[in-house]
């Protein structure tokens, strides 16, 4: 059913926790649809993101886009990692089952949202 | 490392006795049983043996035995064939929200064509209210379909005393025992029923071929039409080596019936016991004393099932969930969700289901693997309070403790 790509994020999830006191936070899903995901970001003085940690309750899928999406973001300043979509996460994990794209490929959006509340909590 | 299977629920490997049983007649006893000839006759014989095999096991008589190619076949012949029957009487079929989709699919699709459905609720175990049967049932009624056994949950229906309402008020009854055979006692006398469901591949038998037991006198419009089969009830060249392992399947399932329903709940129970132990925050989904001996159906607070049953699997676990992620759809499942589960427990339920291969050293080792599969799972969700905060589960909903 999964790629190789995705097992290997579920099964050894990459940048998993909080961090503490985060520039940005975002969570996006809700427990009744079966996915939540949670994204902290740590912003540098250039707006470069120069670390990314996630929680996430979901399947495999939310897990492993999860995991992928902070590995993508990284590195990235907040306007490229604006760019970043569900799709390009989805790619990058050599795609996922059709039924899994829609409900449980939010990374991207938990991302973005997490990069609204930086902006917003920063006045920028 | 070893295979352990625990999802028996989903489907179950073909015993040995009755792959020896069936696979002569995968080789040389090809022929039709409706033929006249020497290669007919030779295998119309174990088609009739088998259907002995199968009234036996249900307490029926052999011509009351129709074979099908599975469960969702005698479901869908039993509702629709009746629904058709009986369509001068009435119209109203009385069912349950925690039926099987081979029932409650089968009924959406009958409302459709004009047919009125009661979907009868059930409580907190997941057992429907006699009264509220009794109440439901209208002057139109042609049909009362209520499963034995809940495949998801294992919670057991009040079989008699539904086939007591039925006969009280002569409305037909037909129930869906694909997960009670060999499991529990089924018994068609006992249980007053006028139509049941049985599938192979839930004891030992290969996929592809059931059973439904007809009452005699019932009368049924066929579901599938051409050739004179099964004394026009169901059309199609008989599947010879299925029916003759089915059969077989229903003789060896009711075999020792107490002995065996005694071990797999015993280890079941243990498993329970173990997890419960073992594991915070966890709640179990069915009746406590009237369910399935080998079913346990547990939700783990604050995780997703589908990404507990992938890390089960790397493990060589097998075991299935209710969340939405496994069932297809975008809802997690409809029987936890009319038990009134919240849904975020629906989520993340497991089902672990025995079966007689399961052995003590199977349930060791889950109870060895899970707790901290759980555990990593529950670190990595947001909405984890984690170990420290105190919570109870209250009718499924974990609050913080004071
Ligand atoms: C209660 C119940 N009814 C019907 C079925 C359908 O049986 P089959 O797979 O043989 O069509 C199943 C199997 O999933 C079941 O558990």
């Amino acid at each position: 059913m999964y790629s190789d790509k995705v097992m290997d994020h579920f099964t050894n999830p990459r940048n998993v926790g909080e961090i503490d006191k985060a520039d940005g936070v975002g969570e996006v899903g809700n427990a009744s649809c079966g996915d939540i995901m949670k994204i902290f970001l740590k912003v540098d003085d250039k707006g470069v993101i120069e670390d990314v940690k996630f929680k996430t309750f979901g399947c495999g899928a939310a897990i492993a886009t999860s995991s992928m999406v902070t590995e993508m973001a990284i590195g990235k300043t907040l306007a490229e990692a604006e760019e970043l979509t569900n799709e390009a996460v989805a790619e990058a994990l050599d795609g996922l089952p059709s039924q899994k794209m829609h409900c449980s490929n939010l990374a991207a959006d938990a991302l973005h949202a997490a990069i609204k509340n930086y902006r917003e909590t920063h006045n920028l | 490392m070893k295979q352990i299977y625990l999802d028996n629920n989903a489907t179950t490997p073909i015993h040995a006795e009755v792959f020896d049983e069936m696979l002569p007649y995968l080789k040389e006893q090809f022929g039709n049983p409706s033929s006249v000839h020497w290669a007919g006759r030779a295998v119309r014989g174990a088609v009739e043996h088998a259907r002995e095999q199968v009234a036996q096991a249900i307490n029926a008589s052999p011509a009351e035995i129709v074979f099908t190619a599975c469960g969702s076949e005698g479901d869908n012949y039993a509702i629709k064939g009746t629904v058709d029957a009986l369509k001068k009487k009435g119209n109203h079929i009385i069912t349950t929200k925690v039926e099987h989709p081979g029932v409650l699919e089968v009924c959406t699709y009958l409302e459709k064509t004009g047919c009125e459905v009661t979907y009868l609720d059930v409580d907190e175990n997941g057992m429907i209210d006699l009264a509220e049967l009794e109440a439901a049932i209208t002057e139109k009624t042609v049909l009362i379909s209520i499963m034995w056994a809940n495949n998801e949950t294992g919670t057991l229906s009040p079989i008699r005393e539904i086939g007591e309402i039925a006969k009280k008020h002569k409305i037909r009854f037909h129930s869906d025992a694909v997960q009670a055979l060999g499991k529990v006692p089924v018994d068609v006398q006992d249980g007053n029923v006028d139509m049941l469901v049985l599938s192979g591949h839930k004891i030992g038998a290969p996929k592809g071929v059931g059973a439904i037991y007809v009452r005699r006198g019932t009368k049924l419009t066929p579901f599938m039409h051409g050739g004179h089969q099964e004394r026009h009830r169901r059309a199609g060249t008989h599947n010879v080596a299925g029916i003759v392992a089915m059969g077989k399947a229903c003789e060896l399932a009711v075999q020792d019936l107490d002995t065996k329903a005694e071990t797999l709940k015993k280890l079941r129970d243990k498993l329970e016991a173990g997890i419960v132990a073992a594991v915070p925050e966890t709640l179990v989904n069915g009746h406590p004393t009237e369910r399935l001996p080998n079913t346990l159906n547990i939700s783990f607070a604050y995780i997703e099932g589908e990404s507990l049953l992938l890390n089960l699997d790397m493990k060589n676990i097998a075991a299935s969930s209710g969340s939405a992620c496994t069932s297809g759809s975008l809802e997690p499942s409809h029987v936890l969700g009319a038990m009134g589960v919240p849904v975020e427990l629906a989520h993340s339920s497991t089902r672990f289901s025995l079966g007689p291969e399961t052995t003590d050293e199977d349930i060791d080792f889950v109870l060895q693997e899970l707790p901290p599969i759980v555990q990593r799972l529950r670190d990595m969700s947001p909405i984890y309070p984690g170990q420290d905060v105190k919570t109870q589960c209250c009718t499924g909903n974990c609050c913080p403790v004071e």
